[in-house]
């Protein structure tokens, strides 16, 4: 099988993600987590180490190159376009990967090309009845669907998760486990979660990050039975 | 009433050169072509302002690039509108190009400062052509012609300014509903998120600025013919600061509010001109009024409100 993914070192920290799985990371607050997740999305510049997507070096590839090259991500506080209809958020992703921007008579807003994949997108998620609502009267939950209708649209290799489920009521967070149990299909997914719940229910994989450290990375089972992040980690939130 | 309001705002424009004012009429119609002249500065303003979040403190500049075209050209015996026009909209967009590729490097107060700079720049540098009048300005010999066809005298600088005004207009519209202008768009409300997407804000923006830049040295040609004159007051930071409040006043982002803006400043200067020549002690309490209670401008006055 042919491997792609990302490879991160930072601070010693070397990850790979497969294509089709979920590589979930976790650790204690001021781990590092979200660092490594703005490091690999290209929104801090790293010091040292590389970032491979693919095979392919993109550690000096700014923010939007990155995300050419499929790199998809969500942000830990929610971010959307709060004006744009919840539809014209997603066309918008869309017409990032579809062709050129630099188009200037035609109006956007009735362009098939861009509607019918972001209806597509917003239908994966379940959010296609909002489609005509402005994304900001959209609740926390729906916001965090519409993020990922947004990152989906793009078609990307690999989608990077900050605390998708932060903030989500118990319904909501059922809901999203299950939308992203069955993205797996679509695209690589790195996870920051501390919900260890989902973490343990969706991951393949799972790294422990400690004080900017790998301490552990394996599957859930391994991570359940070693002694060190129970004691670094999961002794603190038992 | 986003299609209504710009539809008799034009209608109204239209409608000017047959109402008859008597005496007054050609009075009229000259400040009425100066509403339209700066509604067009305002508009490409706008552009930036409402459309891409910039807040160019420095526009004028392009006002005074667009006058001091017809002006060069003027002393060295050319008024080709043609001529006049692509020496104005090439310099306008060289100078959007190389000043908004270093202000675009900075955002927010920085940006400002910048684009304000760099108005100062060509405030002065249009001073110091002294074969052009230097600080006093430069009175033209004769105004532009479309192929020696007089376009920009009497009510055909009306009808002249009418279509370019309308042209701008819609011109930006397009522009704001195209692809491109939804990226623009998008860039003011969340960079990051927009950046993450896969899109270049630098160059979105850029393009965004000569556009704007171009469209307003045409205003500049226009400014230049109605008063026979060049100056480099045209791009002075007060100029800049007059445009920016048609476009807040009139509501930014909604284009036609531009419009409404820049009659209400041009209207408004004249009227309180003739009572005192302090007006600007009672603009500037009208001015903090109107931005307290119209949050939309004046353009959002009847809108609704979610």
């Amino acid at each position: 099988m042919k491997r792609y993914g990302a490879l991160l070192v930072t601070d010693s920290v070397d990850l790979a993600v497969l294509p089709g799985t979920i590589h979930a990371i976790i650790g204690p607050n001021g781990a590092g987590k979200t660092s490594l997740i703005h490091q690999i999305s290209g929104i801090v510049a790293s010091d040292a180490g590389r970032v491979l997507l693919a095979g392919r070096d993109i550690t000096h590839l700014p923010l939007h190159r990155r995300a050419r090259r499929g790199l998809a991500r969500g942000f830990q506080i929610t971010s959307v376009l709060p004006e744009f209809s919840v539809l014209e958020n997603v066309a918008l992703a869309v017409q990032a990967t579809a062709g050129s921007s630099f188009r200037f008579f035609r109006p956007a807003a009735t362009e098939a090309a861009l509607n019918q994949p972001a209806v597509a997108a917003l239908a994966r998620v379940g959010l296609e009845a909002r489609a005509a609502d402005p994304a900001r009267r959209l609740s926390h939950g729906e916001k965090r669907q519409l993020e990922l209708a947004i990152a989906l649209a793009a078609k990307p290799r690999v989608l990077l998760l900050d605390e998708p489920l932060a903030g989500a009521g118990p319904d909501e967070t059922a809901r999203l486990v299950a939308l992203l149990d069955s993205l797996r299909r679509d695209c690589a997914i790195v996870l920051v979660e501390h919900d260890m719940e989902a973490v343990f229910a969706l991951a393949d994989t799972i790294s422990v990050l400690a004080q900017g450290r790998l301490i552990a990375s394996g599957g859930p089972d391994a991570i359940r039975a070693d002694a060190g992040v129970r004691t670094a980690y999961l002794g603190e939130a038992a | 009433m986003n299609r209504l309001v710009p539809l008799l705002a034009f209608a109204a424009l239209a409608a000017v050169p047959f109402i008859p004012f008597g005496r007054e009429g050609g009075y009229v119609l000259l400040l009425v072509s100066r509403v339209m002249v700066f509604a067009l500065a305002a508009i490409s303003l706008d552009l930036l302002l409402g459309g891409g979040g910039m807040v160019s403190f420095g526009h004028a500049a392009y006002l005074a690039i667009g006058a001091y075209a017809v002006a060069i050209l003027d002393a060295n015996d050319v008024s080709e509108a043609w001529a006049v026009l692509a020496a104005a909209l090439g310099a306008a967009a060289l100078f959007a190009a190389g000043t908004g590729a270093v202000a675009l490097r900075t955002r927010g107060v920085n940006f400002i400062m910048i684009t304000l700079a760099f108005a100062q720049m060509v405030y002065f540098a249009a001073g110091s052509l002294a074969a052009y009048g230097g600080d006093d300005g430069y009175s033209l010999i004769a105004r532009t012609e479309l192929f020696g066809w007089p376009v920009l005298k009497g009510r055909g600088f009306y009808a002249t300014a009418f279509v370019l005004l309308l042209a701008g207009y819609l011109l930006c519209r397009m522009l704001v509903a195209s692809r491109f202008g939804r990226v623009l768009r998008a860039i003011r409300q969340n960079r990051q998120r927009v950046q993450a997407m896969g899109f270049n804000p630098f160059t979105v923006q850029l393009t965004a600025m000569v556009i704007a830049g171009m469209l307003c040295a045409v205003a500049g040609v226009l400014l230049a013919n109605l008063s026979e004159f060049a100056s480099p007051a045209y791009a002075t930071w007060q100029r800049s600061g007059d445009l920016l409040i048609m476009v807040i006043l009139g509501g930014a982002g909604s284009l036609h509010g531009a419009l409404l803006g820049a009659a209400f400043v041009v209207l408004l200067e004249e009227a309180l001109g003739r009572l005192t020549e302090h007006w600007r002690l009672i603009f500037g309490p009208l001015l903090v009024l109107s931005v307290l209670y119209f949050r939309g401008g004046l353009a959002g006055i009847g809108a609704k409100r979610d």
